[in-house]
């Protein structure tokens, strides 16, 4: 079977500063993850392959740096790795990346062979958009499963996939036929350490690089110019300033305090 | 980029979002924010849904002010499938062309919305906070946080239409404003073969709803806690306060919640009025998920616990010792005891 993996690379958000004088985010010394979210994508991917075997292949757009999560994506298993790099994806919105990725993944299946499941992460913890899966599901038109936090079933013989989903109201069982795309949930597995014959491979196995001149991508769908959503600009979001802390000689006079503070409020939400 | 003429696109269109029993709280939001962005744009609102039982939601659609209600009712649309809404919803907005598409930014919203805006070839911003129309060009403004939160990005669409944006829940209050509407009845063939997903089983967690995103008061429980036990005392001060319960990495990973509680940048961000941090000291990633609430209660027996830091509120003090009290206060001064 043939398993293909969409993955990002992305500023550790949680190390991200803000400097509030100019308003900029500070990303100096900020170290460059896979979004965690994919890392549990490859993870399923690698045990499916482990399981019924075949090949997980791994494909990421970024700049050149982002060969390093193609790298870590080895090392956790995964057998061949794309990177898509060109300036012409700059400014990519996330119409224009679903387009560029599902291109790309089209070269790759022409070369190597038709994929039976693809994955990607729920979201990117950078962008936080979770459409770029969907985009690219929607382009392929095949079922597109999300919040995918169980695999329970794969059928290669009757062809289909059995998995559980996250919803508002609880879970949804869900079967469909494969090819078919799954976005998931950080609860989907839990990660391996990364075994040694698959640290040495990782170090061995080159990256292939895809880019405009060798794929039959449509520069015409790509980048800033071609993004239907542009940004108008971005701004930090004001300061949450350190808060009061209530003191008083006993934790009722502390508590009556408090409500007295948030009373107004609790009235406004009518809980009063 | 598909070129589009797109002075032929009118209306802002909401999209209802029901179970076939219920209409979701966010649209309602939707409806009463999106009447006032008609009012800049000279425009009206309008309703929209597909589903097999949905002519129902009418009257409480045009209690919110949509003068049109687009529907499409078929026993096929019984449950949510993202292929088949999206064939039957692509198809009225192709035919009907709004020139604005909001959607809740649910579970559901976020899984439609990404899909169809793909087929129209349009963009779509996801999780705004803020919309707003620019007054020269009468482009939709559309800001969002990123960065978990620590950047706020303005987005607009200029060449393409519908301009579609999903938007978070809680964000606008819903006001009724009722207005005499009208029903249009459309109808989609739907090529059954086509659409082989189906779903087996839906296992509905009682009362325990999973998106915390539709609470205005959140207690959330840190590893302080000590126990799966004591994360009792963290959900009963949030029944008494007619909200929910989460809880922060470190307690999921315990064991003392499930993950769909969790609250940071590997679980649900959320942005509630009143957000209440039990024994959590606030690590940048769990400040990521929560910062953005209005009002922010932390307890901590640590002076220094970084959640001091962003708190509005503070009381230094055992979590153990701090809620039983403050559970039996709010049951007396809410009349609840």
């Amino acid at each position: 079977m043939h398993f293909l993996v969409f993955i990002k690379q992305v500023p550790d958000a949680a190390q991200v500063r803000v400097d509030y004088e100019t308003g900029t985010l500070i990303r100096e010394g900020v170290p460059a993850i896979i979004n965690p979210f994919d890392k549990h994508a490859i993870e399923a991917a690698v045990r499916l392959r482990d399981q019924f075997g075949g090949k997980v292949s791994v494909l990421c757009m970024g700049p050149p740096m982002a060969e390093e999560a193609l790298k870590e994506a080895m090392s956790m298993g995964a057998d061949d790795a794309y990177l898509l790099s060109d300036r012409i994806f700059a400014g990519s919105d996330t119409l224009a990346t679903s387009y560029a990725l599902w291109a790309a993944a089209n070269h790759i299946i022409k070369k190597t062979g038709p994929v039976d499941i693809f994955f990607a992460g729920k979201q990117a913890i950078d962008g936080d958009t979770a459409q770029t899966g969907p985009g690219i599901a929607t382009r392929f038109n095949v079922p597109l499963i999300t919040y995918v936090i169980d695999i329970k079933k794969v059928d290669p013989e009757k062809g289909t996939v059995e998995v559980v989903r996250l919803v508002e109201s609880g879970q949804e069982v869900i079967e469909a036929p494969m090819p078919c795309f799954l976005t998931v949930e950080e609860e989907l597995n839990k990660l391996s350490y990364a075994p040694l014959p698959y640290l040495i491979r990782a170090a061995k196995t080159p990256v292939t690089v895809l880019n405009s001149k060798n794929t039959e991508i449509d520069p015409s769908f790509c980048g800033l110019k071609n993004s239907p959503t542009k940004v108008k600009k971005a701004f930090t979001p004001p300061k949450r300033e350190r808060g009061e802390i209530i003191e008083g000689e006993t934790l009722d006079e502390i508590l009556n305090k408090l409500y007295e503070k948030i009373e107004p409020v609790l009235k406004e939400m009518g809980k009063v | 980029m598909i070129k589009q003429d797109i002075s032929k696109y009118k209306h802002i269109w909401v999209f209802i979002e029901h179970d076939n029993k219920e209409i979701a709280r966010v649209s309602f939001e939707l409806l009463s924010k999106a009447r006032e962005l008609a009012k800049d744009l000279d425009c009206e609102v309008h309703a929209f849904t597909v589903g097999e039982k949905v002519e129902q939601f009418a009257e409480e659609v045009f209690k919110y002010g949509a003068k049109k209600f687009f529907i499409i009712e078929d026993p096929f649309l019984k449950d949510y499938i993202t292929e088949p809404y999206r064939d039957s919803i692509v198809y009225m907005i192709e035919k009907y062309k709004p020139e604005i598409v909001l959607i809740g930014a649910t579970t559901l919203g976020r899984d439609l919305a990404g899909t169809i805006a793909t087929v129209l070839q349009t963009g779509l911003t996801a999780d705004t906070t803020a919309l707003d129309i620019d007054p020269k060009t009468k482009n939709l403004l559309m800001t969002r946080p990123t960065f978990g939160g620590n950047l706020m990005a303005t987005i607009f669409c200029p060449d393409n239409r519908p301009q579609m944006s999903t938007s978070r829940p809680g964000v606008y209050k819903a006001i009724e404003e009722p207005v005499k509407g009208e029903i249009i009845r459309e109808k989609f063939k739907f090529d059954k073969a086509k659409y082989t997903k189906k779903i087996l089983e839906k296992i509905i967690e009682e009362g325990e709803k999973v998106n915390l995103g539709f609470y205005d008061i959140i207690v959330s429980g840190g590893f302080g806690m000590g126990s799966k036990e004591n994360m009792k005392l963290v959900q009963e001060l949030a029944e008494v306060l007619g909200g929910t319960w989460a809880a922060s990495r470190k307690a999921v990973q315990a064991g003392w919640a499930p993950q769909t509680r969790q609250v940071g940048q590997t679980g649900q961000t959320v942005h509630p009025k009143i957000y209440i941090a039990c024994g959590i000291s606030g690590a940048i990633q769990h400040q990521a998920g929560m910062k953005s609430s209005e009002i922010i209660i932390a307890i901590n027996k640590d002076p220094d616990a970084p959640i001091f830091e962003i708190a509005t509120y503070g009381i230094v003090g055992d979590v153990l010792e701090v809620l039983p009290k403050m559970i039996q206060m709010f049951k007396e001064k809410l009349g609840k005891a």
